[in-house]
């Protein structure tokens, strides 16, 4: 089974205009881990995930999922697929004329047949598997705090039970308490559930504290796949400056400490 | 973990003195094949056959132990794997709290309540509306003593948006009015032999009421909707936020030039709905009853007092500012999502041509009272 990866990427090449932003891009993503992906701005993280679920169509290359492949495969085969992953977005990107419960709800009602209150009630432990509050399943996104709703966008990514999920900067934008609770969140989850992630993040905290294998995207591929130490040990200019800066190495510090 | 490789997905069970026996696959697709009555005796589930269970299945296993532990017995769930066990621990932390709340039936009171509501819902925006009338008027008097915080280019573009660029439509519906008109009003006419009054009827209902009534619904539709879309917008991104931070104030930006610009521009273009409408009655009055444009000239002249045309224009200044200040108001009231937006949009639409019909029947019983 380690021989045949989840994702298998080969030769992606993605092109906006004249710009191009993945050139003969490989990654191989295992079953069960934490792959955490990094690179500076518009080295094309988010793009390679939205090519990988479909959203995108690449200009050359090959993307296999469960050695399917993504891009050649009619429209059932695509939707069995899609049911195998969940997606979460940057900004939780909830349906805003549904409540929390709603939202977790959509993905179940759209492709299961299931009772009103079986498929109530799943969503519900959904919704508070991810920490949130009883009183937040009435509510709208647009009454959710940023943390929440990303929370609640994790909810419904998960809402299938799928094998792989997608998490586009999950800890961005929240506090450092509220981003660590998110990490242990994804941990306890990708345990239980048995998850493969997919993690597009900034976060050293997150990389150092959940991930199990870390990606660097620089100069139009992945110019490393690794663990933390084996990224230490590289020597190009942009990864160096990455995980020896201040930043990094205070990450690192706390890490060491067993405080995260 | 692949899942394709698996046979298509079933649940099996059986009762086995005692125990059930769970084999295959205990998925979200599949746990509602298994009878809710189905082993009820079994005091024990052995899951070690399970192929695959998910958070569904393990909210099966779970709602079993706690139906079971109701009735006084314990169910004990026997074989599982360490993730398995960790699945069904993780969800057994997170099921629904014993005791929910029933939904309440909807009664009598209820629907009294939510009357009641709605009407002072509706009160509190009429005064809120008034406050924001009374905020618009005053910052335009500021304006008046200090006429350098006018945004003359702003009020510009939206003349150019609210008027010329309204100048087709206006005039194209007005001249239809006109020849409607004049056709329905000849065939009743000539059964009295009094065609020649189509001119006093087309004159007289274009000029007092029509032409300035529906060239207001027009800009209501086109120009209110499109003040409410694009504040409301501004105030989804925090842009009105970030205005009041700096210093400026969104009424005298936002607000003053589109409502200046809507109360310059509908007289405008309430004259030319009159005018095309005018024309538009006296082609189809020579086509249709051989009024020639030279005798629908002096009838007009002679038999239509001006202030016909003085009452309608009168109104254009009010109805301009009733559309203008809801559209502006319904706009500063949009919320965080886009749904709001679209909701506010059209409620704005609504009220507003719904006001302007009011006013315009104030209006009508208060040109009736001072006799003109």
């Amino acid at each position: 089974m380690k021989d045949n990866p989840t994702i298998r990427v080969r030769g992606l090449v993605t092109r906006f205009g004249t710009h191009t932003v993945h050139e003969g891009l490989d990654l191989d993503v295992r079953q069960g881990e934490i792959i955490g992906v990094v690179g500076g701005s518009g080295t094309g993280k988010s793009v390679l995930l939205r090519a990988i679920v479909g959203l995108l169509e690449p200009n050359a290359g090959q993307i296999e999922v469960f050695g399917q492949s993504v891009r050649d495969t009619s429209d059932a085969e695509h939707r069995a697929l899609r049911r195998r992953w969940g997606v979460m977005f940057q900004d939780g990107a909830l349906f805003s004329s549904l409540t929390v419960r709603q939202n977790v709800e959509a993905p179940m009602r759209e492709q299961l047949d299931l009772e009103d209150t079986l498929r109530e009630t799943l969503a519900g432990i959904k919704v508070r598997m991810v920490g949130l509050p009883e009183n937040a399943m009435a509510k709208y996104p647009s009454e959710l705090s940023g943390g929440m709703r990303k929370r609640a966008g994790f909810a419904r990514a998960i809402a299938m039970d799928p094998e792989i999920v997608f998490l586009d900067e999950p800890t961005a934008g929240l506090d450092p308490i509220g981003a660590a609770a998110f990490d242990t969140l994804i941990k306890q989850l990708q345990a239980a559930l048995g998850l493969t992630v997919f993690l597009v993040t900034h976060d050293l905290d997150s990389l150092h504290a959940i991930c199990d294998r870390i990606a660097v995207l620089a100069d139009r591929k992945v110019l490393a796949v690794g663990t933390m130490e084996e990224m230490l040990a590289i020597d190009h200019p942009w990864v160096h400056e990455y995980f020896h800066g201040p930043r990094a190495r205070a990450a690192l510090s706390s890490a060491g400490k067993g405080i995260v | 973990m692949a899942r394709s490789g698996l046979p298509p997905k079933r649940l099996g069970a059986l009762v086995d003195g005692g125990v059930l026996r769970l084999s295959g696959r205990l998925l979200i697709d599949t746990i509602e094949q298994l009878d809710q009555d189905f082993g009820q005796d079994a005091s024990r589930f052995d899951v070690s056959q399970l192929q695959q269970m998910d958070t569904a299945g393990a909210w099966f296993l779970v709602d079993r132990q706690i139906q079971m532990a109701k009735q006084g017995t314990v169910l004990e769930i026997i074989g599982a794997t360490s993730a398995q066990a960790q699945l069904i621990e993780t969800v057994a932390r997170n099921m629904p709290p014993p005791d929910q709340p029933e939904t309440k039936p909807f009664t009598i009171a209820d629907r009294f309540e939510a009357f009641g509501q709605k009407v002072t819902r509706g009160w509190r925006m009429a005064v809120e509306l008034i406050s924001f009338l009374g905020q618009v008027v005053a910052t335009l008097a500021g304006i008046l003593r200090h006429p350098s915080r006018l945004r003359l280019t702003s009020v510009v573009h939206h003349c150019q948006e609210i008027g010329v660029s309204a100048v087709p439509i206006v005039a194209l519906m007005a001249f239809l009015i006109g020849v409607v008109l004049a056709f329905q009003g000849s065939a009743q006419l000539r059964q009295f032999g009094a065609e020649v009054f189509v001119v006093d009827l087309i004159a007289i209902s274009i000029l007092r009421e029509l032409g300035i009534l529906l060239t207001a619904i027009i800009v209501a539709g086109r120009s209110g909707s499109a003040f409410t879309a694009a504040i409301g917008s501004m105030k989804m991104r925090e842009e009105i936020d970030a205005m009041r931070t700096l210093g400026l104030d969104p009424v005298t930006i936002l607000v003053v030039p589109r409502v200046l610009a809507l109360m310059l521009m509908l007289p405008a273009l309430g004259f030319i709905a009159d005018i095309s409408g005018l024309i538009g009655g006296a082609l189809m009055s020579w086509i249709e009853l051989g009024v020639s444009p030279a005798v629908f000239q002096t009838r007009l002249v002679s038999n239509t007092d001006v202030w016909h045309f003085s009452v309608g224009m009168i109104k254009a200044p009010f109805f301009a500012l009733i559309i203008g200040i809801i559209g502006c108001y319904e706009g500063l009231k949009v919320g965080g999502n886009a749904e709001s937006l679209g909701r506010l949009t059209s409620a704005s639409v609504v009220l507003s041509i719904f006001m302007v019909i009011v006013m315009d029947a104030l209006f009508s019983i208060f040109f009736a009272i001072v006799g003109v």
